[in-house]
């Protein structure tokens, strides 16, 4: 054991601490490649050409939204099934026929929906790209969700709505959308197993013809390809699809402050905390400050919340603020989830945060900080063509272009400190925001009753 | 002492420097970004007994600063030069990372080597990350349905020997007795220069980054380096059942676990696990997705792996086969197991299908191409390789290797899951007790 350090010392050295070296010069890239154009059917196609890897990567948006206005819609469970059964066989091609023409040329292809949207993500070797194509096209335009197929892939979704239905944080989800928006179809994020079990093959078959419409949709290709060639491609392999607009989600309520509702789940040794307030999109003159306040409360780990709630007090493993974007504007969410024990005190100080952002505001070290991650995580994220594919696709459907992304980084540079403590004070206020926490309340709902603020049903 | 060696792809330089850290500088000029990464070998089948928990521990608190950096001035200098940062503990290693606009590459050597050369371990930052880790550990594991399921269920199962058996997410009991003392004795015995390896890929030049690396890292003291143990036990000489209840789970599940051939010894065979586990679960026309969920309609969803941690290549020997499944509680756990082994079976006997093989290996091309294009995969995979397998090549060769496994191979692989020689841990919900 002799000779063995302290941890006194080894924390120092005979030369002392050392300045932090500053930074070099930023070489920039010139913008890809691209083709951003409507075909005749509606469908925005944009093509870039990313050849890093010899990959091609697919991304296709559709809206897909509820329009039937009734609180007892089955669509939510009907586009749930639609999504898995899809890829269960076409008129020429069985479930294990599409999977391994896409094994064959190293691809895959997804579908997903939510209260906005269906979504398709796929890739390939750069070289199958026709046959990815050829792949989605017969699923778009001749999936025949088989019976058979059908019923079990029901009973599958049903296990899994119950299995992720045990997980505290879709709990948390399901909580916070119906406290903010009560019963508008953008809180139906996952169906219920009873309105699974009664969607029928008539009505996947019925939707999928009504409403998975290029009008409005948009298709992206990102990777090794030739953008003008690849436009070509999609216009031929998708030539049958046509039809009119899909359906875009209409406008959300207005989000309301309230207190938090408590939601009891008993036994819980975690407690989860969601506040939310609203707040303003990509396209508004306020958003970049938005943005730098936002990183400076809890968008990062150098923020606020994070400091207080983890590295002070030991009561989370993560906090944080973001802001959630929709087609028609957007709302600030802050989350953290922590001990039973400590669930009063950590929304005391979440509280205590919201409020010092809207009067004691960033310093301009805090504003240089988030703007420089902002501008750097931009650039990091768009270094894949996964990335670049997800970001594009995500903007098209706001009706933005990958202008937006190229020109963001001047408009963070041109904030000012005094425009961020604005956008802090405007959006981050306590009194603003609504949300639920989710506890064990028979250990939690003292606390919360003294701290007030907090409906204890 | 220098020496260089190029791979075929792209350029992989790799330097010695005096105190014995070991150097691999990747120059990938497709984006204007970097990685810096220090793997460090030491993982939690290291940490002592009665301290488990504590690799991982020691990682968080290797982010509380060092000698020229204040608590939180770490992430704050990585956030504020626009990069993003991570750390991980894993069986056998353990990294610590950054991704940044090139401009930040010497800021983030300078970070690195700050606290590899002198980290400040303080009783209050210890005491704070005890905290942090038990949420850490509440929000992963029991606080959640099939919380550390099966990487910390299956091996008291399948190995006999601490380190191996152990939980390395800790009991709390061992993290709230860890003390200031067990971090500096870890640090000394473990994080010397000559027992890590720095990885730098990106917008680099090397010559120039190659001098930025010894001023930064040339004067941290060269110390011992620990002898590296094995963790060798013989394999287990029968089938070994254990049953769990998990309070938070909506359906039982089982894991099947069985052992892998040592990379270091037998590359290919292991590789051909690789492609088995792809064979038997990757994609709708799987042989165990088809017959499992399909075919007799046994269960909801079922994974193979090869390796514990959920990548190959990732530990030394021994390392984990696993075979996972969630299922209906109407449905007898045996009748599973039992399907897997005829489907294991079938393909020891007659082997894979040359197309189902090209389609296999095929989609494993396309993977690994996406995870090199995103710099930080690449980086991570690039710097393990060279710690754990000896050979940083083998992350930019594995599509070639994986392309040339043979269907005897993958058909003795599939022969080598014995149903008498393996780990069967079975999960029943407890909810509604």
């Amino acid at each position: 054991m002799t000779g063995r350090r302290s941890a006194e010392e080894i924390g120092s050295t005979p030369t002392g601490p050392r300045d932090l070296p500053p930074l070099g010069p930023q070489r920039s890239v010139p913008a890809p490649e691209e083709v951003d154009t409507v075909l005749g059917s509606g469908l925005r196609v944009v093509a870039v050409r990313r050849p890093d890897v010899p990959m091609v990567e697919l991304r296709l948006r559709v809206p897909f939204a509820d329009t039937s206005e009734r609180d007892d819609s089955a669509h939510a469970a009907v586009a749930e099934v639609l999504a898995t059964t899809i890829l269960s066989g076409t008129s020429s091609r069985s479930r294990v026929g599409i999977d391994d023409d896409l094994a064959g040329v190293g691809g895959e292809i997804g579908f997903s929906v939510d209260p906005e949207r269906l979504s398709v993500s796929g890739h390939a070797l750069a070289e199958g790209l026709d046959t990815l194509l050829d792949v989605l096209a017969d699923l778009v335009l001749a999936a025949t969700h088989p019976e058979d197929e059908l019923a079990r892939e029901r009973e599958r979704l049903v296990e899994r709505i119950e299995l992720a239905s045990a997980q505290p944080s879709v709990i948390a989800r399901r909580a916070l959308q119906e406290r903010r928006y009560g019963a508008h179809p953008v809180t139906r994020e996952m169906p219920r197993p009873e309105e699974v079990t009664a969607v029928t093959a008539d009505a996947v078959r019925s939707l999928q013809a009504s409403a998975l419409l290029p009008g409005g949709s948009v298709l992206v290709l990102v990777g090794d390809l030739d953008p003008t060639d690849a436009v070509a491609r999609v216009d031929k392999a998708l030539a049958g699809w046509s039809g009119g607009q899909a359906a875009p989600l209409p406008a959300l309520p207005e989000l309301r402050a309230r207190d938090l509702l408590l939601v009891d789940r008993p036994g819980a040794v975690q407690s989860q905390l969601r506040l939310s307030a609203p707040a303003v999109g990509r396209t508004d003159p306020r958003y970049p400050a938005l943005q730098l306040a936002n990183l400076a409360l809890g968008g990062y780990f150098s923020s606020r919340l994070v400091e207080n709630l983890r590295e002070d007090k030991g009561y989370t493993y993560h906090a944080s603020s973001s802001l959630e974007l929709d087609p028609h504007g957007a709302v600030l969410s802050v989350e953290t989830d922590v001990a039973s024990e400590v669930t009063a005190p950590a929304l005391l100080e979440a509280r205590y945060e919201l409020g010092r952002l809207a009067v004691v505001p960033p310093t301009d070290d805090e504003v240089e900080s988030a703007r420089r991650y902002l501008v750097g995580s931009l650039l990091i994220s768009m270094t894949t063509q996964a990335g670049y594919a997800s970001t594009v696709a995500a903007l098209a459907a706001h009706g933005l272009s990958s202008a937006w992304v190229r020109e963001h980084p001047a408009r963070l540079e041109a904030v000012t400190t005094d425009e961020v403590a604005a956008a802090a004070a405007e959006f981050f206020a306590p009194t603003r925001f609504t949300g639920v926490v989710v506890a064990d309340a028979a250990r939690t709902g003292p606390g919360l009753r003294a701290l007030g603020g907090v409906e204890i049903p | 002492m220098t020496s260089s060696v190029t791979a075929p792809a792209r350029g992989l330089h790799r330097r010695v420097l005096d105190n014995g850290l070991r150097v691999l500088l990747v120059p990938d000029p497709a984006a204007p970004v970097v990685g810096v990464a220090v793997h460090v070998d030491v993982g939690f089948r290291s940490e002592p007994e009665g301290r488990t928990g504590f690799a991982h521990l020691f990682e968080h608190l290797m982010f509380q600063g060092s000698e020229s950096l204040e608590k939180l001035a770490h992430f704050r200098h990585v956030q504020s030069s626009g990069g993003v940062f991570n750390g991980s503990t894993h069986q056998d290693y353990t990294n610590y990372f950054e991704v940044l606009p090139s401009a930040a590459l010497e800021r983030a050597l300078f970070l690195e080597a700050d606290r590899l050369r002198a980290p400040r371990l303080t009783q209050e930052n210890l005491r704070n990350q005890v905290d942090v880790v038990k949420e850490e550990i509440r929000l992963n594991v029991l606080n959640r349905p099939y919380g550390g399921f099966p990487w910390i269920l299956l091996p008291p199962v399948l190995y006999d020997t601490y380190p191996n058996a152990h939980n390395g997410y800790g009991d709390f009991t061992d993290l709230e007795q860890a003390s200031l003392d067990d971090a500096a004795a870890f640090f000394d015995a473990y994080y010397a220069p000559g027992n890590a390896v720095l990885t730098l890929v990106g917008d680099l030049d090397p010559d120039e980054t190659a001098a930025l690396v010894d001023k930064h890292f040339g004067d941290i003291p060269a110390r011992a380096v620990p002898t590296r143990p094995s963790f060798a036990e013989p394999p287990p000489d029968g089938e070994r059942r254990e049953s769990v209840v998990d309070v938070n789970a909506p359906l039982p599940a089982l894991a099947l676990g069985y052992r892998l051939p040592d990379p270091q010894a037998d590359l290919p065979g292991y590789l051909a696990h690789a492609v088995l586990a792809s064979l038997l679960t990757d994609g709708e026309a799987a042989r165990l997705t088809q017959r499992l969920v399909y075919g007799d309609e046994l269960v909801t969803d079922v994974s193979a792996s090869c390796g514990l941690m959920g990548a190959p290549l990732d530990a030394r020997d021994p390392d984990t086969f696993t075979i996972t499944a969630v299922h209906p509680g109407t449905v007898d756990p045996q009748r599973i197991s039992g399907a897997v082994d005829d489907e294991l079976a079938t393909l020891a006997a007659e082997g894979p299908d040359p197309d189902e093989l090209r389609r296999v290996t095929a989609r494993w091309a396309s993977s690994l191409h996406r995870e090199h294009d995103r710099l930080m995969s690449r980086m991570l995979a690039l710097g393990s390789a060279e710690l754990v397998q000896g050979r940083a090549e083998l992350a930019d060769e594995l599509p070639g290797l994986i392309a040339a496994v043979e269907p005897s191979a993958v058909a003795a692989a599939a022969g080598s899951l014995r149903p008498d020689q393996r780990a069967v841990l079975t999960v029943t919900p407890g909810g509604a007790a």
